[in-house]
């Protein structure tokens, strides 16, 4: 029954959902893309249909806070707050008044447990409300029953239930006789017209915790036992050990325990200090490792080689052709790689920040030889992700050690291991031709060649369960369903045909954030201004003329309202724009940049207009966006990884080149449109169209139109010793 | 093993080290001061910023030697009581952190840069180097001058 619903469904929702496009009559119109017919984070709704109803957990305690307990992975989005809001929200509660807990892996939510593609409030908004609105039907029933008070006669506020004569009665004092009711409590969630909370700008419910130094991640957290855990690694990616002379380690001050496992050799001490100095005294030889042969040249040489051809030959129109490299970048969160495991004979138990606990539990079952429900996998929340806490590597490299040593350890990755022996954003090549004539976009391709990005962590399954079967995609591999379902060209452009092939290396990938957004987007933002110039067209203009909807041309004006499109800059300055639509929400960038110096440029000034359907937190939603800018600054211009021989190069803070605060602009203003529908994804949206806009600033600033990223990208350094 | 004594956060505390540990290692392993986070250990990142006597130091590349006899500061020792520092109410006014990893360490050194600069410009603002992965760089020159006016 469920089968065929969900079936239905799927072969319904391109006739639902599609509009015919272009109102603009001069214009030629582009068919519906994949991504606009069903996105990925549509796909990870429909996986978690079935299990949507056990999603949010609530309880209510007698001291009249309600926890929620939620299924996801709070890295620094703010939805542990989002989520306390619409629980505050049904439930007439102080937002004050809510906790957000994040659950252990529960594996029975099957598909539902994975934090990603910017989909936390869209897979949550219908869940949690109508959980909590469940909630409260419940309490206002208890009561109606010990006050004799028909239901319809009461109502709540402020964290109670109002009886007819006025009488408040906390919510605290009715949860011991509401939860003895029997009987089915289901609501509708309150309209949104009726919302006070959602919607308005709150400030994080974890912020004071934070600022005061209270906050505890992985790592701060104590499990008895559990002791400073360091790994000597290989000098290449993938390297094994080969053998190692452990004994001078062995007997430095405060180590406890050594021993091999398959991702190096691990030392366990008191302090970490000891540890490290443990792990440097270590002789080891190593096998090699997986891409030793390999360096940026060979590696950018076979990309090219990969990108598929251009169907349309520049024979008989005008056309602009553009091709692009974009070098491998790490996710360098805050917080590296860290897990605490505590293995026994019969059963374990992990803590890590994790985006993806259900896979994560049941592999390191696997990995140690136990009954998935004998291990239990505990969700902290993390100091950073950008896509990197999708991989447990660090949780299951803990739990190997913990059985191998028979000891409970606490793992933390050094920062050189983390950018080196870590993920990263895989690099890409991309072939652009637009072709035009009478003043028409014609045609518009883009053919992406990009290492394998891995999505090993769960996201194949969800796709195998759910879009495989797609009408559009046909027989496409998980990459190219994520790749088709995430990127469109948001223009009326003619025939638009986007293809990715990738070039499998065995090194450490994974999504970061926009996963392929950012690059291919980015880069089609860039070919959208040169084929305005080529035009003749002001790029806000031509932009506008061939944007599909009214929805996403109000964004771009306010932009370029807002920004003051087109106003006087002076020598070596310049304004950009650019705009993006992904997971229904869109969003115009409007930079100006000091590129007087063009190895020193800085974005010094940023307009951002953000339309997410409706915004639960506008507070939370300018972070993202400012999150967005700044990874966007930092990945257009200076940060990235350079790969020698089987490893990068950068081995921390000071040589890969994020942006500090002397890169951040003084004055940044986002402005969201007011809510029009249901929520869109918010967490990566703001990475492309601002990769664009810094781009096109930098080109008009400076003539030169950039072909690499980062575009200013000198081994600056002394690389550290492998 | 040699011992140290000096004061964390208004306590006297001894503690038995190498001389050559990394204070933040003394700290969050010997003493459980968590605040300070470790993010690069070369002192680049400076998640981990405190102050000692006074004066901004990363405490991943401090000496617990260098510590003798003299006072350390970290996130935990800034307020007074439940009376929050002024640029941490700043930082709550702008709800500046995101994973709020780096944020005890940008703290802290706005509170050195305040403490030398009572109103400063852009410029002296740009001179903090701390990494903020999460981006959130413009709250934290909003809070930074919102502290200063108040102070």
């Amino acid at each position: 029954m469920r089968r065929r619903q969900f079936l239905a469904f799927l072969v319904a929702a391109p006739v639902l959902t599609v509009a015919v496009p272009g109102t603009a009559e001069a214009v030629l119109p582009t068919l519906p893309q994949p991504a606009e017919i069903m996105d990925l984070g549509d796909i990870l709704i429909l996986a978690g249909t079935p299990t949507a109803g056990a999603l949010a957990v609530l309880t209510v305690g007698e001291d009249g806070v309600v926890t929620l307990e939620l299924p996801r992975a709070e890295v620094g989005q703010g939805i542990t707050t989002a989520t306390a809001m619409l629980v505050a929200e049904e439930l007439d509660l102080p937002l004050d008044r809510v906790r957000v807990v994040l659950a252990d892996a529960r594996s029975e939510l099957l598909f539902n447990q994975l934090t990603g593609g910017s989909n936390t409030i869209r897979s949550a908004y219908g869940p949690v409300r109508s959980a909590a609105a469940a909630v409260r039907a419940r309490l206002v029933a208890a009561a109606a029953q010990e006050h004799g008070v028909a239901v319809e006669r009461l109502s709540t506020r402020d964290g109670g239930v109002v009886l007819p004569d006025g009488r408040f009665i906390a919510y605290g004092l009715l949860t011991s006789a509401a939860a003895q009711l029997t009987g089915v409590f289901s609501a509708q969630p309150k309209p949104a017209s009726q919302h006070r909370l959602v919607g308005t700008p709150q400030s994080r419910i974890d912020a004071r915790a934070m600022v005061t130094g209270q906050f505890k991640y992985t790592l701060d957290h104590d499990v008895p036992g559990a002791m400073p855990t360091v790994v000597r690694r290989p000098p290449t990616i993938n390297g094994t050990v080969k053998s190692v002379d452990s004994a001078a380690a062995r007997s430095m001050p405060g180590v406890l325990a050594v021993g091999v496992v398959p991702t190096g050799v691990a030392v366990v001490a008191e302090t970490f200090g000891q540890a490290m100095a443990a792990r440097d005294a270590l002789k080891v030889t190593w096998n090699p490792g997986t891409i030793d042969a390999l360096s940026d040249k060979e590696i950018r040489a076979k990309l090219r080689a990969a990108a598929l051809p251009f169907v349309v030959p520049p024979l008989l129109t005008q056309h602009v052709d553009m091709e692009f490299d974009f070098a491998f970048v790490s996710h360098a969160p805050m917080e590296t790689n860290s897990a605490i495991a505590d293995v026994r004979d019969d059963r374990a138990e992990i803590w890590a920040g994790l985006k993806s606990p259900i896979v994560a539990r049941q592999t390191i079952a696997s990995v140690l030889g136990l009954p998935e429900a004998a291990v239990t996998v505990h969700v902290m929340q993390g100091g950073g992700s950008f896509g990197r806490r999708l991989f447990f590597d660090a949780a299951i490299e803990a739990a190997q050690i913990s059985q191998a040593l028979r000891r409970p350890v606490k793992l933390m990755w050094s920062r050189t291991d983390d950018m080196r022996h870590g993920r990263a954003r895989a690099a890409s090549h991309h072939k652009l031709r637009a072709t035009f004539g009478l003043g028409n976009v014609l045609t518009f391709e883009h053919r992406v060649a990009s290492v394998e990005t891995d999505f090993r962590h769960g996201l194949g399954e969800i796709l195998t369960a759910t879009a495989a079967s797609l009408p559009v995609g046909g027989n496409l591999s998980f990459a190219q369903t994520v790749f088709l379902t995430t990127c469109k060209v948001p223009y009326n452009f003619g025939v638009v045909t986007s293809l990715l092939n990738e070039v499998p290396l065995r090194m450490h990938t994974g999504s970061w954030r926009s996963v392929y957004s950012a690059n291919t987007r980015g880069a089609e933002e860039i070919l959208v201004d040169q084929l305005a110039a080529r035009m003749g067209k002001d790029p806000v203009a031509f932009r506008r003329e061939h944007l599909k909807s009214a929805r996403q041309r109000a964004v771009l004006d306010k932009a370029a309202a807002l920004g003051e499109w087109g106003r006087a800059m002076p020598r070596g300055f310049a304004q950009g724009v650019a705009f993006h639509d992904e997971y229904k929400s869109c969003t115009a960038c409007l930079v100006e940049i000091d590129a007087r110096d063009p190895q020193n440029p800085r974005v010094v000034k940023a307009v951002i207009v953000v339309d997410v359907g409706r915004p639960v937190n506008p507070r939370g939603l300018e972070a993202q966006m400012l999150g967005g800018l700044t990874d966007a600054i930092s990945t257009t211009l200076r940060a990235g990884l350079h790969i020698d021989r089987g490893l990068p190069l950068e081995g921390s803070y000071s040589q890969f080149h994020y942006a500090r605060q002397k890169d951040a602009p003084l004055d940044v203003r986002v402005h969201v449109m007011p809510a029009s529908g249901e929520p869109g994804g918010a967490g990566e949206l703001g990475v492309p169209a601002a990769v664009g806009a810094i781009a096109n600033a930098y080109a008009r600033a400076t003539g030169v139109v950039p072909r690499s990223f980062p575009i200013i990208f000198p081994v600056d350094f002394e690389p550290f010793p492998r | 093993m040699p011992t140290y004594t000096f004061v964390v956060n208004g306590k006297p505390v001894s503690v038995e080290a190498p001389a050559d540990m990394a204070l933040l290692w003394v700290l969050r392993d010997k003493l459980g001061v968590r605040g300070p986070k470790f993010g690069c250990g070369i002192g680049v990142c400076r998640a981990c910023t405190s102050h000692l006597d006074g004066v901004e130091v990363q405490p991943c590349v401090t000496p617990v030697s260098s510590c003798a006899g003299k006072t350390v500061t970290t996130i935990e020792g800034l307020a007074s009581g439940d009376e929050l520092h002024p640029v941490q109410e700043a930082w709550l006014e702008q709800d500046v952190a995101q994973c709020g990893y780096c944020q005890p360490g940008q703290i802290m050194a706005a509170v050195a840069l305040l403490n030398s600069v009572g109103e400063p410009s852009d410029e002296d603002i740009d001179r903090i180097a701390n990494v903020c992965r999460c981006g959130t760089y413009f709250r934290i020159r909003q809070a930074i001058k919102s502290a200063a006016a108040k102070m």
